[in-house]
Parts: structure tokens; C-alpha cells; sequence
């Protein structure tokens, strides 16, 4: 027998066993969240379907966010089964029409909106960032995007249109190798965005020499893609219903269970212009005006008895005290070194092109008929 | 995400294969309306150079062409190998972040015939290429990407790709 559940009109406190949302709501009485009922007013953007953005959109989808709006351009293949959410039955399906249909019938309060397409690609772009722009339940801006791709290309597309759209928005990843991942906040003008600096890396303890790519491209857990999913809700959680700590940049090793954390500023020589403008705009601002994500308010524990003297031990280290930007926390390195914006090309021993007199029709047709 | 070693990104023989092809000068994508004609002209020109050398070099080894707007390119490679010649579709789009990001060069008969390769029939790119593109642009383009990627690609699949019996000689009607 089959049990499907008829949409919720208000979400409820009361504990019987048929209401989806007792659990939830409970994170009131309890006061971790003062307004847990207002998830239903949120708007998340997932861009990218896959082994992180479906168990994204699956905990999302059981907390009864409001709406989500899911990119991605992919199908379902049995190679995808290592990882959690989609079913051998759904191969063939596109990514995000699968997971359309689960999704609804775990919750059919939750608004679903589904394109399948490349971002990256010209033609698409426009959509993309208008329905970011414009893809909330008031049809305003979307409150987060969150970026769960698996290619620099598609994250720094997101990035462009973040920075673009002045839109807050996490990204997401797991490592080539399977045995790292990241999380990293990025609100346009106040942190670095994804262009600041090359890509980051956990130092995974693994000697990069021993590491053996030979006819693969990529590994993956469903492990590691769970823990990044469960992070990457959890921190987006914390933002939009406000309670705890929101991480700037939160990097996992699995090989030995380190969990970097940081934040990183803008580079004020980047090379996306948005994210200067943004810079500007934000420096511009008084700062207590700075709604700073850890500025929220943690209610002080006090238990009546405490016979055991047992205290907790604020365990967090500022890494803020650097002055450049790619001051970057333990365990963590860059992917790669790049030349100061104003350096010439040290690499490559070649000549500029020269400027033609041709038409562009010329030149493409010269080409054409080589 | 990608892993990368940082150093020695450049060896002889790639410094020699880029001697050949002239650098761009302009940081323009598909969507700066007024400069992206003048980046796609250089473009041309680079390719079309880089084409004519390798044809005098006697490594004559693909054929490109675009669309209208120069978003999307199409084209043939080729590779050599035991004296014989095996020939591949090329396709691939202009990303809406080009040049910051290189274009994902595919070829889709080879899709789901080697791990080498993402969807879609997308090449797998060796960890040298991505912070090589990285630290050259907008100096690098498509006949780079093709040079860098594509060519150094093709030497290493083709070959395991045809001792493996993967992949079979066809005879081709020319044409």
C-alpha cells in the first residue's frame, strides 16, 4: 500500500505521528530556532543535481524550505549509483526531472522549479541569472544559491552571476580524489568571491606523487559527498532561519578527519569588475550596518544544577588578523600560483597577433577553407 | 575539484608547440558586445597562423570553423598512428566566462569509450593545462586550447585506444 501525503496549509507544532513537521517545529520549544516555521518563505537556487546537489535538494526539501529552483543538464546513469538520492529505475531521466518527482513526493508543500540546461553556455546564461534574479515565491531575488557542481568552468559562471546580481551564495565541492571537500560562503563585496583567488585545496595527506590518475577522471563517495551536503544545509540553514554560526569556509579531509576553517577577503585586484564594484559598495558602508553572519545571537546555556561543573570551551580561532587575501588557514593551500596582474607572461616565449585588416567574414571564411 | 601541482607547468616541447602560436591581447567574451568581434578576429588570426604552421611543419593535425557569432566551433582532428590515420569530430562551446575559463573541448564519437573524458564526450585535461590557461589569460585561445589539450590528449588516448581494440581503423572515402 502506498501512502501519499496532501499539502500542509500551516506548518504545526503538534507531536502525533502524521504531521511531517513535529520534529522540525520542535527546534522551537527546544529555542535553537526562534522562527522555524518561516523556512517556507525561502527561495534556494541548487545548480548542479549530482551527488551533492540531490542530497542538498533532498534536506531541503524534508525541512519544507518554500521553493527550489534546480539547474542542472545531466541524465541519470548507473554510474551514478555510488552516490545517494537517485534510483537505478530513474536511468535516462534528466537529473533534475528525477529528482522533481522524488522530491514532490516527499513534500508537496515545496515549490519545485526545474531547467535543464548548461549554465555555462551563452544561450542559457540570461535565463540563469533571471531566474535567480526573479525566481522567489514573490518573484523577487532568490534568498541563497547554492553551487554544487563538480567543474571550475560552471562554478565560476555561478560566480560571475552572483557577483553580477550582488547574490549570496555558498559554493560547494569534493575533491577529484573523493577524500576532501569544502564549503565556502560568499557574499559579493564582503568575502572573496570565487575569482579573488585560484581554487583552494584541503591538504588531503596524500603525496601528490603517489597519487595516480591513469586513466580516470574522478572518484567519488557517497560519504564525502553526504558530509559536504550535510554541511553545506546546516550552514544554509543557520543563514536563512538565523541561529548558530554560519562558516565563511569550512574544508574537510576525510583521510584524517581535519576540518579547516577560515575566512577570506576580497582581492582587491580581481578580476571579475562586478566584484570590484561590489567591493567598492561595501566599503562604502558604515560598518555596523554589516549584518555579519556570526553576529547572531547564541543564547547563553544555564542549567540550574551543575554538579559535575561541567563547561563549554569556546574552541574557534580567529584567522582574521591577516592583512592580504590569500592568507589562508592551516591545512589548506592554493591549487595553483598566479602572476601579479601586472607581470608580463613569463611562460610562453611567443609573439602577439598582429592586428588584420581582414573582415571578421573574411577571416572566418580563410579559416574555414584552410 | 581539480588537484594541480603548481610548478614546472611548462616543458620543452609545449614551449616549442606555443612558439608557433601568436598570443591575443583581448580580455573579451561572448558577452561584451563591443569587444568580443575584436577578440573573435584575433582568434582567427591565431588559429588560421597556427594552422599554416603546423601544414609547414608537416603536422597538419585538425580543421575548425564557427558559427556566425563565434560561439560554437566545430571541425575535425585527426592522429596518426601505426601509419594509419584516425579521424574525429570536434565540437565545443565558447563558455559565457571565456577566456578567464577555456573552452571544454569534446569529441563525441569517443564518448563512454575511455574514463578519460567527462560527459558528453568532454577531454579530460591533464592537471597542467588548467593553471597554464589560468595564468596566461587572456593571452591564450582556442588554437592554445587545442595545442595544450587536445594534441597532447589525443597522443596518449588514441594509441591505448587502438591496442585496446576500442577503437577500429576505418577506411575514409575522400572526399
Amino acid at each position: 500500500m502506498t501512502t501519499t501525503r496532501t499539502k500542509i496549509e500551516q506548518m504545526s507544532a503538534e507531536v502525533v505521528d502524521s504531521n511531517p513537521y513535529s520534529r522540525l517545529m520542535a527546534l522551537k520549544r527546544m529555542g535553537i530556532v526562534e522562527n522555524y516555521e518561516d523556512i517556507r518563505k525561502y527561495t534556494v537556487a541548487i545548480v548542479g543535481v549530482g551527488g551533492v546537489g540531490s542530497v542538498t535538494a533532498e534536506m531541503l526539501t524534508r525541512c519544507g524550505i518554500g521553493k527550489l529552483i534546480l539547474f542542472d543538464y545531466d541524465k541519470v546513469e548507473l554510474a551514478n549509483m555510488n552516490r545517494l538520492f537517485f534510483q537505478p529505475d530513474q536511468c535516462g531521466l534528466s537529473k533534475v526531472e528525477a529528482a522533481r518527482i522524488t522530491l514532490q513526493n516527499i513534500n508537496p508543500d515545496v515549490v519545485i522549479e526545474v531547467h535543464n540546461f548548461n549554465i555555462t553556455l551563452v544561450d542559457n546564461f540570461d535565463v540563469f541569472l533571471n531566474r535567480i534574479k526573479e525566481g522567489s515565491l514573490t518573484n523577487g531575488p532568490v534568498d541563497l544559491v547554492l553551487s554544487c557542481v563538480d567543474n571550475f568552468e560552471a562554478r565560476m559562471t555561478i560566480n560571475m552571476a552572483c557577483n553580477q546580481l550582488s547574490q549570496t551564495w555558498f559554493e560547494s565541492g569534493v575533491s577529484e580524489n573523493a577524500v576532501s571537500g569544502h564549503i565556502q560562503l560568499i557574499i559579493p563585496g564582503e568575502s572573496a568571491c570565487f575569482a579573488c583567488a585560484p581554487p583552494l585545496i584541503v591538504a588531503s595527506s596524500i603525496d601528490e606523487k603517489t597519487l595516480k590518475k591513469d586513466g580516470v577522471c574522478a572518484a567519488s563517495l557517497p560519504t564525502t559527498m553526504g558530509v559536504v551536503a550535510g554541511f553545506l544545509v546546516q550552514n544554509t540553514l543557520k543563514k536563512l532561519l538565523k541561529f548558530g554560526e554560519v562558516s565563511w569556509y569550512l574544508g574537510y579531509s576525510a583521510l584524517t578527519d581535519f576540518f579547516p576553517k577560515m575566512k577570506l577577503k576580497p582581492n582587491p585586484t580581481c578580476d571579475d569588475s562586478y566584484c570590484i564594484q561590489r567591493q567598492r559598495e561595501f566599503n562604502a558602508k558604515p560598518k555596523e550596518d554589516i549584518s555579519a553572519p556570526e553576529q547572531a545571537k547564541v543564547k547563553e546555556v544555564v542549567h540550574e544544577d551543575n554538579e559535575w561543573g561541567i563547561s563549554l570551551v569556546d574552541e574557534s580561532v580567529d584567522t582574521e588578523e591577516s592583512r592580504t587575501h590569500v592568507q589562508l588557514t592551516e591545512g589548506v593551500t592554493l591549487a595553483y600560483s598566479l602572476p601579479a596582474a601586472t607581470s608580463i607572461v613569463e611562460d610562453v616565449p611567443s609573439g602577439e597577433v598582429d592586428e588584420s585588416e581582414q573582415s571578421l567574414e573574411d577571416l572566418a571564411r580563410q579559416l574555414k577553407s584552410m | 575539484m581539480t588537484r594541480f601541482k603548481p610548478s614546472n607547468i611548462m616543458d620543452e616541447s609545449s614551449k616549442k608547440t606555443l612558439s608557433s602560436i601568436p598570443l591575443l591581447k583581448t580580455k573579451a567574451g561572448p558577452r561584451d558586445k563591443d569587444l568580443w568581434p575584436k577578440r573573435l578576429k584575433e582568434e582567427y588570426v591565431s588559429l588560421i597562423e597556427y594552422v599554416k604552421n603546423n601544414k609547414a611543419a608537416d603536422n597538419d593535425w585538425f580543421r575548425l570553423e564557427s558559427n556566425k557569432e563565434g560561439t560554437k566551433w566545430f571541425g575535425s582532428c585527426w592522429y596518426f598512428y601505426n601509419q594509419l590515420k584516425y579521424e574525429f569530430q570536434i565540437e565545443f562551446d565558447i563558455p559565457i566566462t571565456f577566456p578567464t575559463t577555456s573552452p571544454e573541448l569534446a569529441l563525441p564519437e569517443l564518448d563512454g569509450k575511455t574514463a578519460k573524458m567527462y560527459r558528453g564526450g568532454k577531454i579530460c585535461l591533464s592537471d597542467h593545462f588548467k593553471p597554464l590557461w589560468a595564468r596566461n589569460v587572456p593571452k591564450f585561445g582556442i588554437a592554445h586550447a587545442m595545442a595544450l589539450g587536445l594534441g597532447p590528449w589525443l597522443a596518449v588516448e588514441i594509441p591505448s585506444l587502438v591496442d585496446s581494440g576500442i577503437i577500429k581503423y576505418q577506411e575514409k572515402s575522400e572526399s
